[in-house]
């Protein structure tokens, strides 16, 4: 299991824009470098990821070679009922990661 | 008043590092990057200092023995503690320095496999102990059993090395604060280290920067661990007793 750094507010207001912010680890090697042994190393990246809020997608993004190594996300959502927040990357080399937060809105 | 004033208008034209304000690389770097640093949550550096936790809690070598088993409580126990190395060790009768002392408590103390200098665990135990020193300041020991190192350090520092012919302290010292292409040149203080350099796209240690420096300059670097580099270490530390440290920090 990659570590994580997830921002979410445990507690929002009906209506409110909260800010979500995720740091995962990942080494997001682009397949283009050498290795120590002049060896292209090949690729290993995260592909996908996505944002569910109470069942329903809000929020998802193509991962490319082109971006960093522990890649950091951050990005909105407009709160409408309490419910389970899910974070999931997927990569390549079957990466996989699901991360769950609850929010409760008033 | 009158015998004053040419000192005064003379004093900007010798100014060196030593007579300058000191400052942290952070100070140097653009806003957005400052911020990355001081969230915690957008701090990448952050990511091992949860891994370096996790490692703390996790037994490990025949006794089953975790570092929290001794070192229980450790935002009491490791306060202060990476605030003070490179310190003396007794076993070796030799300066060792923080990520030394860890790898060596594991060996010795726990009997578990050895941990490379550079490895992910080594990194992440160094970034979680000296996480714990946050905001405190560098206080490098009293100890004169270190001197000599710290001398040695100092004589490494100045000493002009590799095919451009260049010391530490011609580019950290007398140039410090002006530009080497587009990058402002830092005064070299150790304060959060290791860190996070987005160059590297991975946490690394204060030898891997000297390193760094080191094959940038075309000299051979000094194999991980060995006493040149704890030396150098030692003085940078007395160099910036008093500054906060800031592991695990961010830069460029």
């Amino acid at each position: 299991m990659a570590r994580v750094l997830i921002n979410i507010p445990a507690a929002a207001r009906r209506g409110e824009i909260i800010p979500i912010r995720t740091l995962i680890q990942h080494t997001m090697e682009t397949g283009y470098r050498p290795g120590a042994d002049g060896e292209v190393l090949p690729r290993d990246i995260i592909r996908r990821f996505t944002c569910t809020y109470d069942g329903e997608e809000v929020f998802s993004a193509e991962f490319s070679p082109a971006i960093a190594a522990n890649p950091f996300l951050s990005f909105t959502l407009v709160t409408t009922n309490s419910g389970p927040v899910v974070l999931r990357w997927e990569g390549d080399n079957g990466f996989a990661q699901t991360e769950t937060r609850e929010i409760t809105v008033a | 008043m009158k015998r004053a004033l040419p000192i005064l208008l003379l004093a900007p034209l010798c100014l060196s590092a030593s007579a300058q304000e000191r400052r942290s690389g952070f100070e140097n770097m653009a806003r957005d990057t400052q911020a990355m640093q001081t969230d915690d949550t957008a701090n990448p550096g952050m990511l091992w200092v949860l891994e370096g936790q996790s490692l703390w809690h996790q037994p490990a070598g025949p006794a089953a023995q975790s570092c929290a088993s001794c070192h229980q409580n450790t935002e009491v126990s490791m306060r202060g503690v990476a605030a003070r190395y490179p310190a003396w060790d007794e076993a070796s009768a030799a300066p060792i320095d923080l990520a030394g002392r860890i790898a060596q408590c594991r060996e010795t103390r726990q009997g578990a496999p050895p941990l490379a200098r550079e490895s992910q665990g080594l990194l992440s135990l160094s970034a979680y102990v000296g996480n714990q020193s946050r905001g405190l300041p560098i206080a490098p020991p009293a100890d004169p059993r270190m001197d000599a190192a710290r001398e040695q350090g100092r004589a490494l520092y100045t000493a002009r090395r590799g095919q451009l012919d260049l010391s530490c302290a011609q580019c950290h010292d007398d140039n410090a604060g002006r530009r080497l292409a587009g990058s402002t040149i830092p005064q070299a203080h150790p304060t959060g280290y290791p860190l996070y350099r987005l160059e590297w796209q991975t946490l690394g240690s204060l030898q891997r920067r000297l390193r760094g420096c080191m094959t940038g300059v075309r000299a051979e670097p000094f194999a991980y661990g060995a006493s040149e580099y704890v030396a150098i270490e030692a003085f940078l530390a007395s160099r910036a007793q008093g500054m906060a440290l800031e592991t695990p920090a961010v830069r460029p």
